[in-house]
């Protein structure tokens, strides 16, 4: 990977940190209202998939979708605003958090109701192979939402009729407050895919080369003409379900023990140019094989590169506020306009 | 001997208390267990009565909703609780295809003592996947009743009404109520669970609401009392069957009817009442029934939008000014 890539990563990671934060903050301070799912400790799955796609491609996503869209490049102000429930938001303030859209992007949208990504991207990957096009699609999706029903149908359709389709679970090992060995009797989500010949690979969601580097093999294989492939990346969230959510079901030394591996900081640390300080060799080797590599080879990343993108985030999370702020309320004629928007012309009565 | 408590509240006491006295009862969910409940109407229930009593499912709604339908037929009282209407739509086989209809397709003879309780309605930006509201869909299957509880007091009754009946009973809850607070008393004897009650007198128009609607209804006839016009406010307390005589008779009286109701207008809960109510006291109407109900759009996440989209209390009280000046 060349220094512009890692640093591209990292930006998206960062922005997708600081942005979820605000959005905590923004919700407190009540411009932001309804469910909010954040994302903290999730982002090396939205940067390392998502960054292994052609901007052709298609994403499909679940409620918990804002760094999705951010990394597909969709911008920081109109995803705010949407938040905001404003004009300029990406979904003109119909959607709100949960149903971010836009087509421009190919972002096929945020979907609220469990189980509702997998026919959307079976749908789109059958467009793909009726036309014969070079074009994929990412399907996300829960560790929980594989209980649905529309789960198996779909797979065993993208299966059958060789649909391009990478099915991507972040499991996060917990559906709302159930744990996934309460909810699932398979609690390896990719052992699933065999029921349907579907490759198949579980990641460390917590490690982004990683998931770049599984998602770049598995669409290749894709695009080979092999059929759909399932990814499961192991990760956590940080926060409670949603901004409803205290999320007392998780004892705090289980939340301690995931914020070991914050994907952010396994992510810098992976690309600063410092020597390995005591407490680093002292924590294993896993920390210290990957520090020496990326320290001794590459060297990505000093102290004051690294300041200097905070703040460039920052200062980009904080024009999207502004924006957000700025943007017009939809009005009713907004809405009516949004609801017919396919019915042209036409004169019903 | 009357308590001050929450709707959630009523419905907890109303489970614990059906749980208590019949082994037979069982809940069904995803969160109702350890978690406790979305809005904490199952909370202390898993501690309580075990895992097999108080269960937390998979996100699997058809499925665990057919499961209710199962052990419902081997005489058992499954409570199923689907977390919000929306995921409910879901579970619509099990509940159309099969709840309401395999007691009929067996000649008669099997139980469905199941019961569903959903929440539902316009909640709080929320936006349209999150904010529906079902009675239109399910009001016209033949085979199931629906309860929709607007008080503490009803809430306890009817869901224990629904748990203790052979037939499968739905038991719609909205959102914005489970904190609303009222006296619960268990001791008083329940009305029939289908009975509408009238909540106030009046003798100018009719005010003919259900659920959270029926709240905002009562709001509005305070408003409209103030400026000299009597609503009788009628809270519907179910959907299916409807109660056509307290109606009717609140008509005769009043000789004009208001509808007014949170889903959306066309053909919804409001276009069955007033054509009933058309039907039966033709002669007695002054003016034709009038609706005042969502509009038929889905809900905008926009807030300002969301309130534009249902019936506020303002909306009543300028409706009832209307329907009185009308025909007279
Ligand atoms: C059909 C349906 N049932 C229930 C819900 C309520 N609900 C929202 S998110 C969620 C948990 C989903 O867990 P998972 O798929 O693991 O995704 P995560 O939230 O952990 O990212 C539930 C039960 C829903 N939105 N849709």
């Amino acid at each position: 990977m060349d220094r512009d890539q890692a640093l591209a990563f990292l930006h998206d990671m960062l922005l997708g940190r600081r942005f979820e934060e605000r959005c905590a903050e923004e919700y407190m301070k009540g411009n932001i209202a309804g469910f909010l799912h954040l994302y903290p400790g999730e982002e090396a799955v939205a940067v390392g998939v998502i960054h292994a796609c052609e901007t052709s491609d298609y994403i499909v996503s679940t409620y918990r979708e804002h760094v999705h869209a951010l990394v597909r490049g969709v911008p920081a102000g109109e995803v705010m605003a949407e938040l905001f429930g404003k004009r300029c938001g990406c979904s003109r303030g119909m959607g709100g958090s949960m149903h971010l859209f836009d087509p421009q992007r190919r972002f096929m949208g945020g979907y609220a109701i469990v189980g509702e990504t997998y026919p959307v991207a079976i749908g789109l990957g059958y467009g793909i192979a009726m036309k014969d096009l070079p074009e994929a699609v990412i399907c996300f999706f829960g560790d929980g939402a594989v209980n649905q029903g529309t789960f198996h149908e779909s797979l065993n359709m993208a299966a059958l009729w060789k649909l391009p389709v990478l099915f991507v679970c972040e499991n996060n090992q917990y559906a709302i407050g159930t744990e996934i060995h309460r909810h699932s009797a398979v609690p390896e989500v990719y052992k699933r895919a065999a029921a349907y010949r579907i490759p198949a690979e579980r990641v460390d969601g917590m490690d982004v080369l990683k998931v770049y580097r599984a998602t770049e093999h598995a669409l290749q294989q894709i695009r080979a003409g092999s059929g759909p492939q399932l990814l499961e990346c192991l990760t956590y969230r940080f926060r409670g379900h949603s901004m409803a959510d205290p999320g007392h079901y998780r004892p705090p030394v289980e939340v301690k023990a995931h914020q070991q591996t914050d994907p952010l900081e396994l992510a810098l640390r992976e690309l600063s140019l410092v020597y390995p300080t005591p407490e680093q060799i002292a924590a294993g080797p896993d920390a210290l094989l990957k520090l020496r590599q990326y320290c001794f080879d590459q060297g990505h990343l000093h102290e004051e590169g690294f300041k200097e993108l905070e703040q460039q985030v920052q200062d980009e999370v904080e024009a999207a506020v502004q924006f957000a702020l700025e943007s017009p309320q939809p009005t009713l004629d907004d809405a009516w306009q949004a609801l017919y928007c396919n019915r042209g012309d036409e004169i019903l009565i | 001997m009357a308590e001050e408590v929450l709707i959630w509240q009523a419905l907890n006491r109303a489970l614990d208390e059906v749980m208590a006295a019949d082994e037979d009862v069982f809940i069904l969910g995803e969160d109702v267990g350890l978690y406790g409940g979305s809005y904490r109407v199952t909370e202390g229930l898993y501690a309580k009565y075990g895992e097999w009593r108080v269960r937390d499912t998979p996100i699997s709604e058809d499925s665990f909703t057919g499961l209710g339908v199962g052990a419902a037929l081997m005489g058992l009282r499954p409570v199923v609780e689907i977390m919000t209407i929306n995921f409910a739509l879901l579970a619509l086989d099990a509940i159309i295809n099969m709840a309401a209809k395999v007691p009929f397709m067996a000649g008669g003879r099997l139980p469905m003592g199941l019961t569903i309780r959903t929440p539902g309605g316009v909640a709080k930006q929320l936006a349209a996947q999150h904010s529906q509201r079902l009675e239109h869909t399910l009001m016209n299957v033949p085979g199931l009743r629906i309860v929709v509880p607007a008080t503490p007091q009803d809430a306890y009754w009817q869901l224990k009404q629904a748990v203790l009946s052979d037939e499968p009973v739905i038991v719609l809850e909205h959102e914005l109520l489970y904190f609303h607070k009222g006296p619960l008393d268990p001791a008083i004897p329940p009305p029939p669970p289908h009975r509408a009650v009238v909540r106030r007198p009046g003798r100018d128009l009719t005010l003919i609401a259900y659920s959270k609607m029926a709240v905002l209804a009562g709001q509005a006839a305070e408003r409209l009392a103030a400026q000299g016009i009597e609503a009788e406010v009628i809270d519907l307390r179910s959907l299916s069957p409807i109660d056509w005589q307290t109606c009717a008779d609140s008509v005769a009286r009043t000789h004009r009817v208001l509808i007014v109701e949170e889903d959306c207008r066309f053909a919804g809960a409001g276009a069955e009442i007033a054509a009933g109510l058309t039907e039966r006291c033709f002669t007695r109407l002054e003016a034709a029934p009038m609706r005042l109900a969502g509009l038929d759009m889905p809900t905008p996440y926009n807030g300002t939008l969301e309130a534009q989209t249902i019936p506020q209390v303002d909306d009543i009280v300028a409706a009832a000014h209307r329907l009185v000046k009308e025909g007279s």
